[in-house]
C-alpha cells in the first residue's frame, strides 16, 4: 500500500502555493509536511486527502487515482483537519462514538470510555462538548486515533496545536504504535514530536512571495 | 450503508432535540404567518376558506426556507462536515439521512398542525384531507430543492437570503399543485390529478437530488 503524489500543483487565485511535487509514503513511514504560515500546508493536506482537487497533478493509492475510488479510499483513510470536527451539543463520549461509527467503526460506550480516560478526559466524560477548552477539545478529536487502527493511513493536520505535554506524550505513542503496525502517517505541525521510525520523509513548502 | 444512514439520521434528530427551542421557533413561526392573515385581510369566512391552502402552502414554504440554514451549515463551521465527506459510503447516504432529518424536524411538525389550521379556516374534512395529502407528499420535496441551494451556498456571506432567492423560485410548482390540490377538491372536481403530479415531483426530487447535492457539497468544501 503506497500514497503516491506526482507532480502536484496548488494555486489560489493567482497564486502559485506549490508546483511540481512529487513523494511516496510506504507503509511503516512518516511523512513531515514543513512549511511557514499560507504557505499551503493545509491544502496540501487536503489535497491528499480527495477533499480539495489538485490544479495539476494526481493523488494515487496504490497506483489508483484516489478521486475514481473515493469510497474504497476513504476506507483506508483517518483524516483530521485543523477544525476540530466535534459537535459541541453533544457530549464528549457521544462524539467519540459517533465519528468512529462514521468512519464505518462501531464501538461501544465501555470503548469510548476507556480511550477517554487514556487521554485524561475521564471526567469530563458526560459534559457537552462545549464547555470544554480548546486543548479538550482538540483531545476529543483525537481520541478516535486509538479506534482507526484498521485505516493504514492517518493524514493529522496540526495536531499538536493547543495539546500540553501530557497530551503530547500520549499522541506521539499512538501515532509510534501505528506505525509499528505498518501504518502510514502523513502530518503536518510547527512543535517537535518524537517518532520512531526508519522513513521520516519530510516535505518542505516555501511560501510565495 | 444503510448503519452509516441510520447513524446520520440519529445524529442530526440529536442535535436537532439538543436545539428543541430552535425547531419550535420555526413552528411557531408557521403558525404565526397563519394567524396573520386573517387580521390582514379580514375576518370573512368564505374568504378566508378560499385563501387557506395558499396560505399554509406559503407559510410552510418560508418555514422550511427559515431552517435550511440549519441544514449543512454548522456541520461546515466545525468541521464535521469534512468528515462526513470522507465516510467509506457514497456521500449520497448521507445526503439522505441528513435531508430526511431536516423533513423530520421542519416538514413533519408542520403537516401535524394542518388539520387544526385547516379547522380554523373552516375547511371540510374532505378538504382537510387533501390538504394534509398535499402537505404529506409536498413538504419533502421542499427539504429536497432547499437542500440544494443549502449546499451551494455554504461558506458564502449572506447565505441565507441567497438560499431563500435560490430555492422559492423552484418551488413555485409545488405551491401551484400542493394549494391547487385543497382549491380543486372544495370546486368539486377532486384533488387527484394534483396529488399525482405532486407526487410525481416527489419521486424525481427524490431521484436527483442526493446526487446534486452531494455534488454541491463536494464543490463548497474545496
Amino acid at each position: 500500500m503506497t500514497l503516491w503524489a506526482q507532480q502536484l500543483a496548488c494555486t489560489r487565485g493567482d497564486r502559485v502555493l506549490f508546483d511540481g511535487l512529487d513523494f511516496e509514503v510506504h507503509r511503516g513511514a512518516a511523512l513531515r509536511v514543513n512549511g511557514n504560515n499560507g504557505s499551503g500546508k493545509t491544502s496540501l493536506l487536503r489535497m491528499l486527502s480527495g477533499l480539495t482537487e489538485p490544479t495539476r497533478g494526481v493523488v494515487s493509492w496504490d497506483s489508483e487515482d484516489i478521486r475514481s475510488r473515493r469510497e474504497q479510499y476513504h476506507r483506508r483513510l483517518t483524516y483530521l483537519g485543523h477544525l476540530p470536527g466535534v459537535k459541541e451539543d453533544l457530549t464528549v463520549c457521544e462524539n467519540v462514538m459517533l465519528a468512529t461509527r462514521l468512519s464505518g467503526n462501531c464501538i461501544n460506550r465501555a470503548a469510548a470510555v476507556a480511550a477517554l480516560r487514556q487521554i485524561g478526559l475521564g471526567a469530563q466524560i458526560n459534559l457537552p462538548t462545549r464547555v470544554l477548552s480548546q486543548g479538550q477539545k482538540k483531545r476529543v478529536a483525537l481520541a478516535r486515533l486509538p479506534f482507526s487502527s484498521a485505516t493504514p493511513l492517518w493524514i493529522l493536520d496540526e495536531p499538536l496545536v493547543a495539546l500540553d505535554q501530557e497530551a503530547i506524550g500520549w499522541l506521539s505513542e499512538t501515532i509510534n504504535r501505528h506505525l509499528d503496525n505498518r501504518g502510514m502517517i502523513v502530518y503536518s505541525t510547527h512543535q517537535e514530536i518524537s517518532l520512531n521510525v526508519d522513513q521520516h520523509l519530510t516535505v518542505n513548502l516555501v511560501a510565495p512571495c | 450503508m444503510l448503519n452509516l444512514y441510520l447513524a446520520v439520521l440519529r445524529r442530526d434528530l440529536l442535535l436537532a432535540y439538543r436545539r428543541r427551542s430552535d425547531v419550535f421557533a420555526s413552528l411557531c413561526f408557521f403558525i404565526l404567518v397563519v394567524m396573520l392573515f386573517p387580521f390582514g385581510v379580514g375576518p370573512e369566512p368564505a374568504l378566508l376558506k378560499m385563501i387557506a391552502p395558499g396560505i399554509v402552502w406559503v407559510a410552510a414554504l418560508l418555514a422550511s426556507t427559515l431552517t435550511l440554514s440549519r441544514l449543512f451549515a454548522p456541520d461546515y463551521l466545525d468541521g464535521t462536515l469534512e468528515q462526513l465527506l470522507l465516510t467509506p459510503e457514497p456521500l449520497t447516504v448521507v445526503v439522505i439521512a441528513k435531508i430526511k432529518a431536516h423533513w423530520l424536524i421542519s416538514g413533519l411538525p408542520i403537516l401535524l398542525l394542518s388539520p387544526l389550521i385547516g379547522v380554523q379556516f373552516g375547511l371540510s374534512a374532505h378538504e382537510i384531507g387533501v390538504l394534509f395529502l398535499s402537505l404529506l407528499l409536498g413538504t419533502p420535496i421542499l427539504s429536497l430543492i432547499g437542500a440544494i441551494g443549502a449546499a451551494l451556498t455554504l461558506g458564502l456571506r449572506g447565505a441565507g437570503v441567497l438560499v431563500a432567492l435560490l430555492t422559492l423560485p423552484l418551488t413555485i410548482p409545488v405551491l401551484i399543485f400542493g394549494a391547487g390540490a385543497v382549491s380543486a377538491q372544495s370546486s368539486g372536481q377532486g384533488a387527484t390529478a394534483q396529488l399525482q403530479l405532486l407526487g410525481g415531483l416527489l419521486a424525481a426530487a427524490s431521484a436527483l437530488v442526493p446526487w446534486v447535492t452531494a455534488a454541491a457539497l463536494r464543490i463548497s468544501l474545496e
